[in-house]
């Protein structure tokens, strides 16, 4: 009988502890427990100091405010707005930032021409800017565009130039072999060895977007969440704008996984999977 | 000039005498140092290459060896003297010239399968066409199993292998090779020396190859040009009467040692060895 009930028993087989994947990601732990500390002594010491709600919104508060604001809608059409601003911008920066990247790289002399020029306006705090594009593009939402743009085309544009500059010799001594002709070795070998390196200032690029978007907001504008957290702060409603800036947090995370998921797919290739984060 | 690849891996008829295919008239090269000096890095080389020679070059470190190869490849421009290929004077990249470089230089990006047909994009090639060619010579090499995996899904000797196919793809006449296994580990370097001699003999390719191993090149080449340093000159042209057939036994013969040993006289005349 004993010898059966040892048969019947399964292998040795090392068995995982319940608990081995948290050892393998504390961070799963970690993460939500340090958020549920921080919600717990916020809202306990809010509600013991009784700090009034004009000054700052206890963890509670936020979380009504934002479950009305969804429910209303206001923060998903505003959101929408400025989303639709931001990812416009980031577009407009894409293309002109590549293309500038691709002539500046080609020649020594156009890159040695622009670049003060370049610089100077980089070294421009663009904040500084936006009331002019309010003036030449107006309320609507061209200037916050414009501005998005403006604030993205920069780590796309030097990106480009640093990625492009930096090919492989060896590889254009192939195409070279091959009687390649520049073309050729622009489209072949230099746009995608410098593919990763690109990616990284698009990276940073999108969360600037949004950046520039709510800035172009904040100077003027009818809609869109820069505009949504103005009017809630002159009505002194701080849990309405912590709502919102939950809103616009949540925007960038799914933004930069979007990026992340792109580049991973797009770049497999790659060992240079880890873009330096801003 | 305009040939289109034919299936045929083999070009040159066996026991038919070599036709001169390369001829390397009063070659040189100067380089000019930072203070303006004109230094002699190489020449002058006079070489007349045959059709579906196997020529392996072998010097010291900085004798100008690679720079003979990349002038050959139109890689780099030369200072004086001609490079006649089938009789006609080059300047600059040819067609009919494949090139192997030190490293194997794969796109990461692209599979197996699309780095060898690198040149057949490049040279707007016949896609069908070619694409059977690239399929049989990844085979030759022993890659057909790994044409859609990428570059660094591979060993080291085996990116070096599809860089071997690469250059062979276009179906040029000549090979150029430049310490392709310089960076494998001497048990892979045996097994690719093997190979490229098989290699050699299935496509009937005329290679210039150049090593800085004096027994790598005995055991490769029908021909040894042993160059001096500084300036790179011939110092000795050593035919090498191994046999066609040659495996790795045969570097223990008399006849191999023969040759190594004429091949370090030269160097260490020169106090390159000890």
């Amino acid at each position: 009988m004993s010898a059966e009930i040892a048969m019947s028993r399964p292998e040795t087989v090392p068995r995982r502890h319940v608990l081995t994947p948290l050892k393998e990601h504390p961070e799963w732990v970690c993460v939500p427990a340090l958020f549920v500390l921080v919600v717990a002594v916020w809202e306990i010491g809010f509600s013991l100091a009784s700090v009034p709600l004009y000054i700052a919104p206890a963890p509670s508060d936020i979380y009504h405010a934002l479950v009305n604001g969804l429910g209303s809608g206001l923060f998903i059409s505003n959101g929408l707005a400025t989303l639709t601003e931001a990812l416009l911008g980031f577009l407009l920066a894409t293309v002109l930032g590549v293309a500038l990247g691709a002539v500046i790289a080609q020649s020594r002399f156009v890159e040695k021409t622009l670049y003060p020029y370049l610089i100077a306006i980089q070294t421009t705090p663009k904040v500084a800017i936006a009331p002019l594009f309010i003036i030449w593009f107006g309320f609507g939402m061209t200037s916050k565009v414009i501005m998005a743009a403006v604030v993205a085309f920069f780590p796309i544009l030097v990106n480009v130039i640093v990625g492009l500059r930096s090919t492989d010799a060896s590889r254009i001594e192939l195409m070279r072999s091959l009687q390649a002709s520049r073309w050729q070795i622009f489209t072949m070998v230099r746009l995608p060895s410098a593919a990763p390196m690109i990616f990284a200032g698009l990276h940073i690029a999108v969360i600037f977007s949004v950046l520039g978007a709510i800035v172009g907001e904040f100077v003027g504008s009818r809609k869109g969440l820069g505009n949504l957290i103005m009017q809630l702060n002159n009505n002194l409603d701080t849990a309405g704008v912590f709502a919102a800036l939950v809103v616009l947090s949540a925007m960038g995370i799914v933004l930069h996984l979007l990026m992340h998921a792109l580049q991973k797919k797009l770049l497999f290739w790659s060992e240079q999977h880890q873009v330096a984060q801003v | 000039m305009d040939r289109m690849p034919t299936m045929s891996l083999r070009r040159s008829e066996p026991g038919a005498p070599p036709a001169a295919l390369i001829e390397l008239d009063n070659l040189q090269k100067h380089y000019r140092t930072r203070s303006g000096d004109r230094v002699q890095a190489l020449g002058p080389i006079d070489l007349t290459i045959g059709t579906g020679e196997f020529i392996t070059v072998v010097g010291p470190s900085g004798c100008g060896k690679s720079t003979l190869l990349k002038m050959l490849a139109g890689l780099i421009p030369r200072t004086s003297g001609t490079i006649r290929v089938n009789g006609q004077a080059i300047d600059g990249p040819q067609r009919d010239i494949g090139v192997v470089f030190q490293s194997p230089v794969l796109l990461p990006w692209k599979t197996t399968f699309e780095n060898v047909m690198l040149p057949a994009t490049v040279l707007k090639l016949d896609r069908t066409q070619t694409s059977a060619r690239a399929m049989q010579l990844l085979q030759m090499v022993g890659l057909g199993d790994f044409a859609h995996r990428y570059p660094n899904e591979l060993s080291g000797g085996m990116q070096q292998r599809v860089a071997i196919a690469r250059a062979l793809v276009h179906d040029p006449a000549v090979l150029l090779m430049d310490e392709p296994f310089g960076a494998l580990d001497a048990m892979t370097r045996e097994t690719m020396n093997v190979e490229i001699r098989r290699i050699w003999r299935e496509s009937g390719k005329t290679v210039l190859f150049v090593t800085h191993s004096i027994p790598e090149a005995v055991f490769l080449g029908s021909r040894v040009l042993v160059l001096s340093s500084r300036p790179g000159c011939i110092a000795d042209v050593v035919d090498v009467d191994l046999g066609a057939e040659r495996d790795l036994d045969v570097m223990t013969s008399d006849r191999f040692g023969i040759y190594t040993r004429r091949i370090r006289q030269h160097f260490q005349a020169k106090g390159f060895i000890e």
